[in-house]
């Protein structure tokens, strides 16, 4: 369920004290996420709009779910694409489409964020959605 | 090499920057990032007060006592500015929205001169301000657009130069100082390259003007440019330093009132410089505090501000050396003021600046806007910290402790 990831990882984050704290966590986070071979960080999938690149691969899995792939070539932001892929990572494209990312907020991420970043994190969630819309519609389609 | 400054003097010149007192994330402000904007001293900040308590009029028409009062200091400024940059005569002196604003009015004004066939050239540590406009001046007249190549230490490649250069090139524009790399270039050799060759110089003084004297006539370029936020003045405000024969030779960049000599139906004529070139209501605010700046530069004195800024670079380039992982840092170890640009083996600059951030130490991350360089050195960009006389040698120690701390996560 997106809600409960979402609410998870707002309780993993009130632990921390201060934000060097958080981001000793999110770089944790970075370096859990599986990197992208090379050969597969192509241009195509670079999200536009982030200071430093982010690469985002979607795919429909056979039970209609959603699954996703991301990379970055700066730690910080690598934790922060790893949060959303796992908000997002195996739910329904319908809910992806609608669900409501406040997460960011909660944890006071978006105010700590600089705009550059913060705008970054809008354009990756927007990419996300336009996917997971291609997918609801294919969903729909094979159903119908 | 040690400060020019004692520990009394550097705390009395603190002092006059009511924003270096504050707090940023829990920690005392560190502020690197002096390249991008410097802070303001109390006079100037008091003296954008006093404008608007005192004497907010329009200039240059009123016939009352706030206009005339108001006129007298915005053109007392002018005097002000040739003084500093030794130029003849205050009519030089055209006063624009800032540095990218006076590159933008020669580009396109000194540019409408440019035929096919003649040659702009730039070089490759230029900001995109001395870059693209120069680009767009070429698409618009048919001008070749050439690009004056850096070595790997990040200095004029002068062997190209000498061997390219030829009587084709109309219009040279360079920086005398690197935004990106705090490189001081030749600038007097390559004006007087550009008068042997018959070319214009157009000197991007934008770093240099808060570090170096700067000398027009000695220079001899035709056009200096710079802006008075990097040098403890106001934001949106800039200067651009023409020959005044050349200046009134140029077509106006922007119209409307006050540029005007005569405006008929059937055509109109323009005022000379510099204010043909000075259009609508000016940032008066801006150019009546600017004379402040000048007046605190004075008062510490340039040189003292430059030893003790190089004195600031040196200890900090020593610091970086003795990081954790490999560092390298971009630019001239030999000819540099200010300046440092770097880049850590498997380091985004941009999870640096973040966790400098979180420490209270503000630098830049990124392209810095000059992305030839970087293009160059085939890295995405560097972390810059920059320095003004208000910094401190224990400032770069706590900066030195706060980098250990950030790459001890990162890496």
């Amino acid at each position: 369920m997106i809600e409960t990831k979402q609410k998870e990882i707002i309780d993993d984050f009130s632990f921390y004290e201060n934000w060097m704290q958080k981001y000793e966590h999110i770089i944790e986070l970075a370096k859990e996420l599986p990197a992208l071979d090379e050969d597969e960080k192509s241009d195509d999938l670079l999200i536009s709009g982030c200071q430093s690149k982010v690469w985002l691969k979607a795919f429909l899995n056979a039970d209609g779910t959603m699954s996703l792939k991301a990379d970055s070539d700066a730690i910080i932001t690598k934790g922060l694409v790893s949060l959303v892929v796992s908000i997002f990572n195996n739910e329904k494209p319908e809910d992806v489409v609608s669900a409501r990312i406040y997460f960011a907020d909660e944890i006071g991420l978006a105010q700590n964020l600089s705009q550059t970043r913060s705008n970054g994190f809008a354009a990756m969630v927007k990419q996300i959605k336009l996917y997971a819309t291609v997918f609801a519609s294919q969903n729909k389609f094979e159903n119908g | 090499m040690k400060s020019p400054f004692t520990q009394s003097e550097i705390l009395e010149l603190r002092e006059q920057f009511p924003i270096l007192s504050q707090q940023v994330n829990g920690y005392p402000l560190v502020y690197f990032d002096n390249a991008a904007t410097t802070q303001k001293p109390k006079r100037v900040i008091e003296e954008i007060v006093r404008y608007y308590s005192e004497l907010n009029a329009n200039i240059h028409r009123g016939a009352h006592y706030l206009a005339n009062k108001s006129t007298d200091l915005f053109e007392a400024t002018r005097e002000c500015v040739k003084d500093h940059i030794h130029a003849r005569q205050a009519d030089e002196i055209i006063f624009t929205q800032g540095c990218t604003d006076s590159l933008n009015l020669v580009a396109f004004s000194l540019g409408s001169f440019l035929k096919p066939g003649d040659e702009i050239w730039v070089t490759e540590m230029e900001h995109h301000a001395n870059f693209v406009p120069w680009q767009l001046a070429a698409e618009r007249t048919g001008a070749t657009f050439r690009v004056i190549p850096i070595t790997e230490n990040g200095e004029w490649d002068w062997k190209f130069i000498e061997e390219n250069l030829t009587t084709n090139a109309k219009i040279v524009a360079f920086n005398w100082v690197s935004n990106a790399l705090g490189t001081v270039n030749d600038a007097k050799r390559m004006c007087d390259l550009c008068k042997k060759l018959g070319a214009y110089s157009v000197l991007d003084g934008a770093q240099a003007i808060s570090h170096l004297d700067v000398h027009v006539q000695d220079l001899g370029c035709d056009f200096f440019a710079f802006s008075a936020h990097k040098m403890y003045g106001p934001t949106g405000l800039g200067v651009l330093y023409g020959k005044l024969d050349l200046l009134n030779q140029m077509p106006p960049y922007r119209s409307g009132g006050e540029m005007i000599k005569e405006v008929r139906v059937e055509g109109t004529t323009f005022q000379d410089a510099p204010f043909r070139f000075e259009t609508g209501t000016p940032n008066i605010e801006a150019v009546i505090a600017f004379k402040k700046a000048f007046d605190f530069i004075n008062d510490v004195g340039k040189e003292k501000m430059h030893q003790h800024e190089q004195f600031l670079t040196d200890i900090c380039d020593d610091a970086l050396k003795t990081m954790p992982g490999q560092t390298r840092i971009f630019g001239s170890h030999t000819d540099r003021i200010g300046v440092l640009s770097f880049q850590i083996e498997g380091v985004h600059s941009s999870d640096l600046g973040a966790l400098l951030d979180q420490q209270g130490v503000a630098i830049r991350t990124g392209h810095h806007c000059a992305q030839p360089i970087w293009n160059k050195y085939k890295v995405h960009g560097s972390a810059r910290v920059s320095f003004a006389c208000y910094n401190t040698e224990n400032e770069v120690i706590y900066f030195h402790e706060a980098m250990k701390k950030s790459l001890n996560m990162l890496l």
